[in-house]
Order: C-alpha cells, then structure tokens, then sequence
C-alpha cells in the first residue's frame, strides 16, 4: 500500500480491489476461518427466512430442552425460550438485524471519523488542537458509561444507537486516521498535488485517503467486532431494540433470569454473538499478518 | 519533570471540565424534565415550578452550570431519587465494592497475561507464539456477558460448584467473587498479552539482545536480564488502560450477577432516570479513567528513561 508513491491515472474499481483483498487473505488460514465465519451467518441472514424451521415470533411450546420434540410432533433443535419460541429460528433470524446493523454503524463512524482524521492530520494547526482535545474527552468515558448514559437519556431505538455508536467510535477513528495522514503527508505525490495547485480537500480525500486504506480496514474489520459487541450488550443490559423480534442480546437478557435452569436458552445467542466477533477479528488478524509481510 | 506533571494536571483538569459541561448539557440543559425526573412523572405543573424556583432552575445558565460545578468539587452530589438518600451515600460503598472487584482483576490479569505475552515474544511465529495469539484473539471476541452465560451454565448449572449470583447478601464471600473475576480476566488477558507479546517481539530484535546471544550468554539471563526489563515498560501503559476498560466491563458483569458495585448502580441510575446520580457516577468514571490515564503517562516516563520530558 505504502509503496504505490505515483498516483495513478486509472486505479482499478473498487470492487476489484476489495475482491483482491479478500483474495489475499488465502495466505493466512486464521483469516480463512475469519471470512468463512461471516460468510455462514451472512448465508443465514440472506435466507433466513428459508433456512429458519419456524416463525421467529411464533408460540408454539415453552421449555423444550435442545432436541426435544413436543406432543405435536415439533422439533427444536435448540430447544424453546420461556415463551415457546423456536431459539433456533430467532437465532437466525437474529442474525438479520446484526448484520445490518453492526455494518451500518461502523460505516456512519468512519463517514464522520474519517473527515476528522484528514482534517486534523493534514490541516494540522489549530484544527489538530481542536480536534484531537474533542477526542481525547470522549474517550476519556469509559466506552460502555457512555453508550449506558446517552441510550438512557435519549431512548432506546435503531437510529439511537446508530447515533450513540457513531458519538462515541468517531473519536478512535480520528486518531488512527490521523497517525496514517501524519506519515503520508510528507510523501512525494502529495507535494506533486501541492505543486499542481490541488485543492486540500481533493489531496486529502482523492491523494491521501486511498493510501491509507490498508490500516483503515484491518481496523474497520475489529470495530466491526466491537460494535457487534456493543449493540449485543445494550440489548443484554435491556437498552436494545424493544421487543418481540429476535435481538442476539435482548434474547440472552430475556432469558439470564432462567439460565440456571435452562442454560440453553441464554447460551445458544451467546455462541452466536461471539462466533460472529470472532470471524470479524480472525480477519483482520488475517489481513494485519499479510500487510505486515509485504 | 515538574513541568510535564504540571501540564498533564492541566490536561486532566481541561477534560473533567469538558466532561461535566457535556454532561450537564445532555441532562440540565432543559429545567423541567430535570423536575419531572425528580419529582416524578405525576408531579403537578405547580409542584415542580415550585421545586424548580426553590433550586434557582430559573437563573440563568452559566450562572446554573457553575453552582452545580462548585457543589460536586465539595461532594455535595445532591439527592438520588431512586434510593432517596443524598448520592454520596450510595455511591462510595458501591464504588469501594468494585474496587474490591477490580483489585482481584487485576492480580490475576497481570501476571497471567505478561507471563503469556512475554513466552509468544519470546520467539516470535512459533508454534507457542501462534497458539497464544489465535487464543487470545478467541477470548477477546466472546463479550463478557456471553462469559457470564456460559460459564455461569459451565460452574454453577452442570458442575453446581459456584453460587450463581454474587449479591453478598450475608456478609463477603470469596466464592462468589470467582465467577464475576474469571468472566472479567477472560475478557481483558487477551488484549494485554497481546500487547506484551508485542513488546517483547520488538526488544527481541535489539541489537543489545543480539549481542547478549552472541557473547554467549545463556538464553535463560538474556531473556531476564536484558530482554524483560525493557519489554515490560510498554505493558506497563497498557495494563493502566484496562482500567479504563474495567469499568465498562463492570457494568455487565455487575448486572449479570447482582453484584453491588459501581457499574450495576450506574446502570440502575440511568434506567430509573435517577438525574443527579447519573451525574455523579459519570463524572466519578471520567475522573478515574483520566486519573489512571495521567498515571500511565508520568509512570511511563518515569520508567522509559529515553523519553524526554518535552
């Protein structure tokens, strides 16, 4: 990433370029497992509605054991909640709401993170000053009394946690983005840009973003963990999406009560929700390993 | 040395005081919803102009905002709605319980994560090496409340070895202090292993280290003599960061097992609108995330004698 010094005149899409950066991580095996992670519940999630035995939402028999089969002659694979919910099909059902969620929010931090970064990176003076104190104070809150006060005081709801997850992640952001923009900045082709009368706005976004990539997304990949992290605790705490359709967490916080009872309740989201981070951290383990080789 | 402290009190100064006017921006900018917090939702109009004029909500907002500052540096939090008791009251047992809490964290977290750390480091991309990294990362992604699950179904449902709530309602008891300190020591060894790991792996490459091998020192002496003593100063950082941590982990273990601390009252002052409470608990959070912090940083320059006081 570091050594591409000229700008070219036609870079490859996008597409190719993601495509070939998955296609790397065939190097390392722990990111194999990492990508085929995600792929499993991004499968689920697409089809849940396929895949899934029984509507997430549907009473059928409360307190089956996983496997246990009731009088109709249902089957639970993983059992049902204390409502007689199949655990199973609100697992993946559940998935649904993760995978857009998570994915969603980690993009609407780094779309404010990201400028913030540039700015203070490139612009330097006054707008780092500025910039980086902003920063320093909010991650100077412990990240969950944050999430905890601004989720109790503005309500519970997609859009507020959309919100609170950008508030409180942009920060991190800025700073890395910021560490990468001080190392490039000095780079020949961003005097070349200065010397052809660029505006700063088209070298930060156009001559020094592209270039930073490489760091952006192995650290994209373990927010992405993070935040599927944050949004399984503030429903586990019951600061999630209110009821009845399946939430990862929420499902575990319904349940915690009965876990001494009937521990499959709470444990299969639990499996799920860590399963998941772990795919998102084996891949940026994976493309952190192959970045540092080249 | 004199001047950096100076100016780290400075800084910690600067963000408490950035801290408390957002705060009181997000639950203060507003008088009547604080009054209808604190009186209640079916407090009369009258009543709560009535509390509102008693308390100088009507004055104007910076004079508000620096009435409220004076009277939280005396400790006078005011009084919580939920306990009805003034704050203080409530809020130092809890924070000395998860203290308690956090302290027995910590001595296992240390040594265990420094010792993984500095055997991966040691010799970087072997086969030790690669496991401890693969199963730090694999503890890292399982989030403490799903720790909490399983291994609450692990110790207390199949084994039935572990009490599963940690109430302390007769008195201390270390058994059930277990669960809450395994559920937070899985969680956080991972990160500061790692770290170590990556300390260690960059001293291993020194030239000093490679001259103590050439010379023909025993690897034994090269490892603990030379190696570790400049190693451990980056955990050193590190480790006074998982405080910061800690304390949002706190809130979840707390939650799960009813333990009384400090995160399971800040998590019931928020769910209950519990106004001067909140206030309180956050800006005890902040002070300790930054008064770690400040410590992390002079401790590092004390440690690091490369580091020039600038």
């Amino acid at each position: 990433m570091a050594e591409q010094t000229v700008s070219m005149p036609k870079p490859p899409s996008k597409a190719w370029r993601m495509f070939r950066s998955i296609g790397l991580l065939r190097e390392s095996p722990v990111g194999i497992v990492g990508v085929a992670i995600i792929v499993f519940w991004a499968v689920l999630a697409l089809f849940a509605d396929v895949l899934a035995p029984y509507p997430p939402n549907a009473t059928i028999s409360p307190m089956m054991f996983p496997g246990d089969t009731d009088a109709s002659g249902n089957m639970f694979l993983l059992g049902t909640d204390h409502l007689g919910r199949d655990i199973l099909s609100r697992i993946i059902h559940g998935s649904r709401r993760v995978l857009i969620l998570a994915p969603l929010a980690t993009l609407c931090a780094y779309i404010v993170g990201i400028p913030m970064g540039l700015a203070a990176g490139y612009l330097r003076g006054r707008w780092d000053d500025v910039l980086s104190f902003i920063a320093n104070v909010i991650l100077s809150f412990p990240v969950l009394v944050l999430y905890v006060i601004i989720i109790a005081t503005i309500g519970a709801s997609a859009v507020n946690i959309l919100i609170a997850i950008t508030f409180a992640s942009a920060p991190g952001i800025m700073r890395i983005v910021r560490g990468l923009v001080l190392d490039l900045r000095n780079r020949e082709y961003v005097a070349a840009a200065q010397t052809r009368g660029e505006s700063g706005l088209y070298i930060m976004f156009i001559e020094i973003l592209p270039n930073a990539r490489g760091p952006i997304i192995v650290d994209a990949c373990l927010r992405l963990g993070y935040v599927i992290i944050t949004i399984g605790v503030l429903g586990f705490l019951g600061l999630g999406l209110p009821p009845p359709d399946p939430d990862w967490g929420g499902m575990i916080n319904e349940t915690r009560q009965l876990a001494m009872t009937f521990p499959h309740m709470a444990v299969f989201p639990c499996i799920a929700i860590s399963s998941l981070v772990l795919g998102f951290n084996l891949v940026a383990d994976g493309l952190r390993e192959i970045s540092l080789r080249d | 040395m004199l001047l950096f402290v100076t100016r780290r009190v400075g800084t910690m100064a600067l963000t408490m005081i950035v801290v408390s006017i957002l705060l009181f921006i997000l639950l203060e900018l507003t008088p009547g919803n604080v009054a209808t917090k604190v009186l209640g939702p079916y407090s009369s109009e009258e009543q709560r102009r009535l509390w509102l004029e008693a308390h100088g909500y009507f004055d104007p907002i910076h004079i508000r905002y620096f009435r409220w500052l004076g009277d939280f540096i005396i400790g006078n939090f005011g009084e919580s709605t939920r306990f009805k008791v003034p704050v203080g009251d409530v809020l130092w047992p809890r924070l000395w319980n998860t203290a308690i809490l956090g302290f027995a964290v910590m001595v296992v977290v240390v040594p265990l994560s420094l010792t993984l750390g500095v055997l991966a480091g040691m010799k970087e991309g072997s086969k030790l090496d690669r496991s401890i990294s693969v199963g730090s990362i694999v503890f890292t992604s399982i989030p403490e409340f799903a720790s909490a699950v399983l291994l609450s179904a692990i110790f207390v449902f199949y084994l039935g070895l572990l009490p599963g709530t940690s109430g302390m309602a007769s008195g201390f008891d270390l058994a059930q202090l277990v669960l809450p300190v395994m559920v937070l020591v899985l969680y956080d060894f991972g990160y500061v292993a790692r770290m170590t790991r990556a300390s260690m792996a960059e001293v291993m490459l020194t030239n000093y280290i490679r001259t103590a091998v050439l010379k023909g020192l025993p690897y034994r002496s090269v490892i603990l003599k030379h190696a570790l003593r400049n190693a451990l100063i980056a955990p050193f950082t590190v480790i006074m960061l998982q405080i910061n941590w800690l304390l949002s982990g706190v809130i979840v273990v707390e939650f799960f097992f009813a333990y009384k601390g400090f995160g399971a009252l800040l998590l019931e002052a928020s769910l209950n609108q519990d106004i001067f409470l909140i206030e309180a608990c956050a800006m005890v959070a902040v002070f300790v995330a930054v008064g770690t912090q400040f410590a992390a940083d002079v401790g590092y320059t004390y440690l690091n004698p490369r580091i020039r006081f600038s």
